[in-house]
């Protein structure tokens, strides 16, 4: 039953990326291809990562609304951001080897995320708290980066704001590669996980009663999350309610909580949901540029009707 | 053998525990007895390392609870707490096979589903097996939630008031499977009751707490006298000797 869903969501995840590759192709065949097909790799790897940070993500906090982008992660990532163009100075910032500043990048989030969600999750904050301390965050990166937006050169504020806009069109592709091996790796990880995340999610007491050495876990799995949200956010800048509204799709369509099924179905549902809306848009359509709109859109409608619904656990 | 010793615990600047000392020898069911906030649920908690250890040692089998790995101490001991909250949308058969986990690491055996069986069936719920957990009443995932740390298999079980929501069916099933369980595998069982006759109808021991301390421990027939429970419970309860069992009116 769950396998040939899964396999359902697989078929029309091709047929999405088919289509994206194939609809209205014109000129050189080959060329337009060639950019479609590095196009089409940010996207499904942003579609992965985000449906996987998401879930991970939910599973360890314990609740179906919060997400990594609602906790205000890649706010962090931004303001990291332009942290380090405040202080190497656009010119500096923009010379980096990019794929050495990622990686800075990642590990500096890593480092925050931890330092920012253990304690609250070792106090057990309820749902509640969580999503206040977590909407308090991530006004506080965006506004402490919009200050350091004020005090850099108008010029190098251009450098840093380029990263700032979710853009599903202007996917950077120079980081492409890079990106690529952390969400392979964060992939095998999560995957590796299935059953251990099974048993987080019964909570932190079931879980130790069970063998888990829960703060070793949750930490790894944070690690993990900070890693996929930072490939996502560095691909197409933040994306609000995109993972709310996987996983809840994802979950429904699995009709199961277990993440042997669950895991797959948010990274197919996360793909389908990118690659099929950016070729109804881009290719269908003729633009490109709504489909961040309506993904939030309709996110945002889901996280308020979940919220209505009071499915907060 | 779980072997308690010098354990104290604070929670701010409160003691919960006052230097517990405590042994309990392999096999048999030792109910612990006390008033609300006598401890009871916290020394529970610090055996099955839920709670970090402040003072004093706890050995399982040798075993010391805040060293060993816990996979390890998973195979050894189990717990069921008080108020275990699965709000998750899960099968009754998957919540008991996640009992089997120390063992296999979530991969299940035809030996692993065989004992997952044996649980359901114990704990008659091979009818609600295939139904979520969000559809049971309170009393059926209680069942569950036992046959889960049953279905752990372990010599040591710890039960923090297994028979909460049970009908008086249930309990009384509940009771005689974990005796039966005691009697038969040779297991070790150690039950937070609030209901003394169920402690005097199926426990070997008694230990009973106050205001974190150990102050009386001994067999049913001895410790369930009217003078050492009102010094447990504060108030004079009438004692009747019923087949060789004290039954004690509590209620009157």
């Amino acid at each position: 039953m769950a396998g040939r869903r899964i396999l359902g969501l697989a078929l029309v995840a091709v047929a999405c990326m088919v289509a994206f590759l194939a609809i209205g192709l014109r000129g050189d065949i080959a060329f337009v291809l060639q950019l479609r097909a590095v196009k089409l790799a940010a996207l499904v790897q942003v579609g992965v990562a985000i449906a996987l940070s998401t879930v991970v993500f939910q599973t360890v906090t314990g609740n179906r609304i919060l997400t990594p982008s609602i906790m205000g992660l890649d706010a962090l990532y931004l303001f990291g951001q332009m942290l380090m163009v405040f202080l190497l100075g656009g010119v500096g910032y923009a010379t980096l080897d990019p794929q050495l500043k990622f990686a800075a990048e990642i590990l500096l989030l890593m480092a925050l995320a931890c330092a920012l969600l253990l304690p609250m999750l070792r106090r057990r904050l309820d749902m509640g708290l969580m999503l206040l301390a977590g909407v308090v965050c991530g006004v506080l990166f965006r506004s402490l980066q919009a200050l350091l937006a004020r005090l850099i050169d108008p010029n190098e504020f251009a450098v840093a704001q380029s990263a700032s806009f979710a853009s599903f069109n202007a996917v950077r592709t120079d980081l492409l590669a890079f990106a690529a091996l952390v969400t392979l790796a964060a992939v095998i990880v999560v995957w590796r996980a299935r059953h251990v995340l099974d048993i987080v999610a019964l909570g932190a007491d079931a879980a130790t009663g069970l063998g888990i050495h829960w703060q070793r876990t949750v930490t790894g799995l944070l690690v993990l999350v900070a890693a996929l949200v930072a490939v996502s956010t560095a691909l197409v800048g933040p994306v609000a309610f995109f993972g709310l509204l996987v996983a809840a799709l994802a979950e429904r369509i699995a009709g199961t909580v277990r993440h042997a099924t669950l895991l797959p179905a948010a990274a197919l549902t996360g793909i389908i949901v990118l690659v099929g809306g950016q070729a109804l848009f881009q290719h269908g359509l003729g633009s490109g540029a709504p489909l961040g709109v309506v993904i939030e859109f309709v996110g945002g409608i889901v996280f308020l009707l979940m919220l209505l619904w009071g499915s907060r656990r | 053998m779980i072997r308690i010793e010098n354990v104290s615990l604070r929670i701010r600047a409160t003691p919960i525990l006052r230097d517990i000392n405590l042994t309990i020898p392999k096999g048999g069911v030792v109910a612990l007895i006390g008033p609300n906030g006598a401890g009871k649920s916290s020394l529970l908690s610090l055996i099955a390392r839920l709670r970090p250890l402040q003072q004093g040692t706890i050995h399982i089998d040798g075993l010391p609870v805040d060293r060993t790995p816990g996979p390890e101490l998973a195979r050894v001991v189990a717990i069921l707490r008080q108020d275990s909250t699965v709000a998750s949308r899960l099968k009754v058969r998957e919540l008991v096979g996640f009992g089997r986990f120390p063992h296999g690491r979530g991969r299940l055996t035809a030996a692993d589903l065989e004992i997952v069986d044996q649980a359901l069936a114990r704990f008659d719920l091979t009818d609600l097996a295939d139904r979520f957990l969000e559809t049971l009443s309170g009393g059926q995932r209680q069942r569950a939630l036992v046959a889960m740390a049953f279905a752990q298999d372990t010599d040591y079980l710890l039960l923090d008031e297994p028979l909460n929501n049970l009908d008086m069916h249930h309990a009384r099933e509940l009771m005689r499977s974990l005796r039966a369980i005691a009697d038969t595998r040779a297991r070790t069982m150690v039950i937070v009751l609030h209901d003394v006759n169920q402690a005097s109808a199926y426990a070997d021991r008694i230990v009973a707490m106050q205001n974190g301390r150990i102050i009386a421990d001994a067999a049913p027939l001895d410790l369930l006298t009217p003078d050492t429970l009102e010094t447990v419970f504060g108030f004079r309860m009438r004692v009747e000797i019923i087949a060789g069992k004290p039954f004690v009116l509590h209620h009157l």
